[in-house]
């Protein structure tokens, strides 16, 4: 096992930079996942570490060993494709031991280690099947059960539960974080699904457009997002952004949303954008869950205002309502009990206490 | 009266709908629309394959004025002629040699194109597909002027080496390299456009899982790309050893089967009996004498085949 180290790691195919110039550091143990819009250079930087692309400028570092120029054999990791890349012609017991075969391990080990790993992930009864006769689940399972028996330095998750129905993706997912549990090796997973990213990682790595957008846990990048596509892209339904402005008004800082909705700012946040230009264009950041029916308690800091509902998604535990801000589309998520209907008009409730303010032009949290 | 007509309508009416319904069933079946659409092959099979193949037999149990019914006759003749041995042990050494170097060839070359950038690969794709598309009693002819003995660009090269003159097409080992040269040239680029579609076929990923796993550039062709290949090297294989064990045109051409009968193969042999020694029944004989090797080969290839496609 082996800490990651990225500097300046650039990608360039002819006259496009796929990759321009990230840092990261990964610790020894950890699980870190990349993610991000498709294109955003997150499999290219897996693919790098893995040695399968060439590095066009900057250094990786495995074990604090620069790599650049070492084959993918010889850099002691192991990985997990999209399609799970298992050899067709090998049973599953062949695919598990190709890699220790071809280093030419003793035999009683290699089968001890295949033993173990299929063992960690309950595919001793599928062990002398061919690939075909296995289900998407059960593949996934042996391209894992590959990478398992290895004992690299690092474990590479190139998207691997793209392929697999919904129910058996959030299987796998528990089944990936199990595994990690157990064997604690280093890893760097590659997703495009945010939902993915959250629930695996110790830390989590935003991509977009070739760099770096944020990196943190995965509280922290819900709850203190840096920019606007890190705010936007974290969390589902997504934050909504509503053009705002700010004002003085009986010495009080107000947040004014719409000719008739304005809000005053509870104290802290207040200090917090006192100092901001009056005129600065911006975009008030509220997750649909602070936007919820109105009740009787309304705590310091949340504000309620009337509107109409457009429509409304009832999804059993809670109903989403959309609804328009001066155009502007808005969802919230209310009690299924609340009466939400398609047309009907509803009093809300925002709650101040975590909005995020961001300047419109640069898509900065302030 | 009326009711009598009308009654007259709804039977004849229900039993056209009746018979509508059975060609409309018939129809939707797919197994018989298959036959239908297959049909005009079957028949073209049956008229220039299965006719000719069944004539043939016949004409191998004639004598050779095709007056009288001789059985096996031909065939327990051609058995004790030293003659057909030496054909049946050249067309066998001719047709395993041509094919095992078509395909080593074809698959090395395959290798090469498939890794030049896509750009580039059609261009020689095309390059390298010109001695199979040229009609090979056309090509065989430049080939005979290369193998001349006194004035061919090959023995004129060599004498710069102090190498020579060979006489390709006289001296009987040089002959039998000579026909093997050159159906090798001709053939090869089938195996390579087989090869490369094959190679295409292999995932990437395959290749680049294997590079993780250690695997260097031979264990790569040894572990993956054949064994993913096994079918189409099978088919190809057999394919190639049908068309070359009953190869004329070339050995015709380059050696009309001499010196002494040292380059005969099966089909220029029958050729020799049958129509240049006028004994067509003989001729027959020992065209159809190619069958039985042809079919076990196929039967050997062709199980594997299938079993590998049980397997995955």
């Amino acid at each position: 096992m082996a800490d990651v180290a990225l500097r300046k790691v650039v990608k360039r195919y002819d006259d496009v930079e796929a990759v321009r110039g990230i840092d990261l550091d990964i610790a020894d143990h950890e699980f870190i996942v990349l993610v991000g819009p498709s294109g955003c250079g997150k499999s290219t930087t897996l693919r790098m570490i893995a040695g399968l692309e060439d590095i066009s400028d900057g250094d990786i570092m495995i074990g604090g060993d620069v790599v650049n120029d070492v084959p993918p054999k010889d850099r002691d990791i192991a990985m997990v494709f999209q399609n799970y890349a298992l050899y067709p012609h090998m049973t599953v017991a062949e695919n598990m031991s190709f890699g220790l075969r071809l280093k030419h391990y003793p035999k009683a080990e290699i089968k001890a280690r295949v033993t173990e790993a299929a063992r960690l992930l309950d595919i001793t009864d599928l062990i002398d099947r061919k690939p075909k006769q296995l289900s998407g689940g059960q593949r996934q399972r042996v391209a894992m059960g590959r990478a398992i028996v290895r004992n690299p330095k690092v474990f590479l998750f190139d998207e691997p539960l793209s392929n697999l129905d919904a129910k058996l993706r959030v299987q796998m997912r528990i089944e990936i974080k199990k595994v990690h549990q157990k064997v604690r090796t280093t890893t760097v997973y590659v997703t495009h699904d945010q939902v993915e990213a959250m629930t695996l990682a110790d830390r989590v790595v935003v991509m977009n457009k070739g760099r770096i957008e944020q990196i943190g846990t995965p509280n922290e990048l819900y709850h203190k997002p840096a920019t606007r596509f890190v705010a936007g892209f974290i969390g589902s339904p997504a934050m909504n952004f509503i053009p705002c402005r700010l004002e003085d008004s009986g010495g009080k800082l107000n947040i004014r949303l719409t000719d008739r909705i304005s809000f005053p700012l509870p104290p802290a946040r207040a200090g917090r954008y006192n100092a901001l230009p009056r005129t600065d264009k911006l975009l008030l950041g509220v997750r649909p869950e602070h936007l919820t029916e109105s009740n009787a308690h309304l705590e310091p800091g949340v504000e309620t205002f009337d509107t109409v509902l457009d429509v409304t998604e009832p999804m059993g535990m809670e109903t989403l309502v959309y609804f328009g801000l001066d155009g502007t589309p808005v969802c919230g998520r209310v009690n299924p009990n609340a009466g939400a209907k398609d047309g009907a008009p509803m009093r809300l409730a925002m709650d101040l206490n975590n909005m995020h303010l961001l300047n419109e032009e640069t898509g900065v949290v302030l | 009266m009326a009711d009598v007509v009308v009654e007259h309508g709804r039977v004849a009416r229900t039993a056209s709908a009746r018979k509508r319904t059975g060609l409309h069933n018939a129809l939707k079946r797919k197994s018989t629309v298959a036959f239908f659409l297959t049909l005009p092959l079957i028949l073209l099979i049956a008229l220039f394959v299965l006719y000719p193949a069944l004539f043939s037999i016949h004409l191998a149990t004639l004598n050779k004025s095709m007056q009288k019914f001789v059985g096996f006759g031909n065939f327990t003749f051609l058995f004790k002629r030293e003659t057909f041995w030496m054909v049946v042990k050249q067309s066998c050494i001719f047709a395993v040699t041509a094919v095992f170097f078509k395909a080593l060839i074809g698959f090395i070359v395959a290798h090469f194109v498939h890794n030049i950038p896509a750009k580039g690969q059609r261009k020689w794709r095309g390059m390298l597909l010109v001695p199979w598309v040229i009609p090979p009693a056309m090509s065989t002819l430049a080939w005979l002027w290369l193998f001349d003995p006194s004035y061919s660009a090959f023995n004129y090269t060599l004498s710069f080496f102090g190498i020579g003159p060979i006489n390709w097409l006289g001296d009987a080992a040089w002959a039998r390299f000579s026909v093997i040269l050159v159906n090798v040239w001709y053939g090869a680029p089938f195996f390579l456009i087989m090869y490369l579609a094959a190679l295409k076929s292999v995932p990437d990923q395959l290749y680049e899982a294997a590079a993780i796993d250690g695997a260097n550039w031979w264990q790569k062709i040894w572990f993956i790309t054949l064994p993913m290949m096994r079918n189409i090297i099978a088919i190809t294989t057999l394919f190639s050893l049908i068309v070359t064990f009953a190869n004329f045109d070339i050995v015709r051409i380059l050696t009309s089967g001499g010196p002494l009968d040292q380059t005969q193969i099966f089909a220029t042999y029958a050729f020799r009996v049958g129509i240049e020694s006028n004994d067509i029944p003989l001729g027959a004989s020992v065209s159809l004498f190619m069958v039985p090797i042809l079919a076990v080969a196929a039967i050997f290839i062709l199980r594997d085949v299938n079993k590998r496609g049980n397997e995955s």
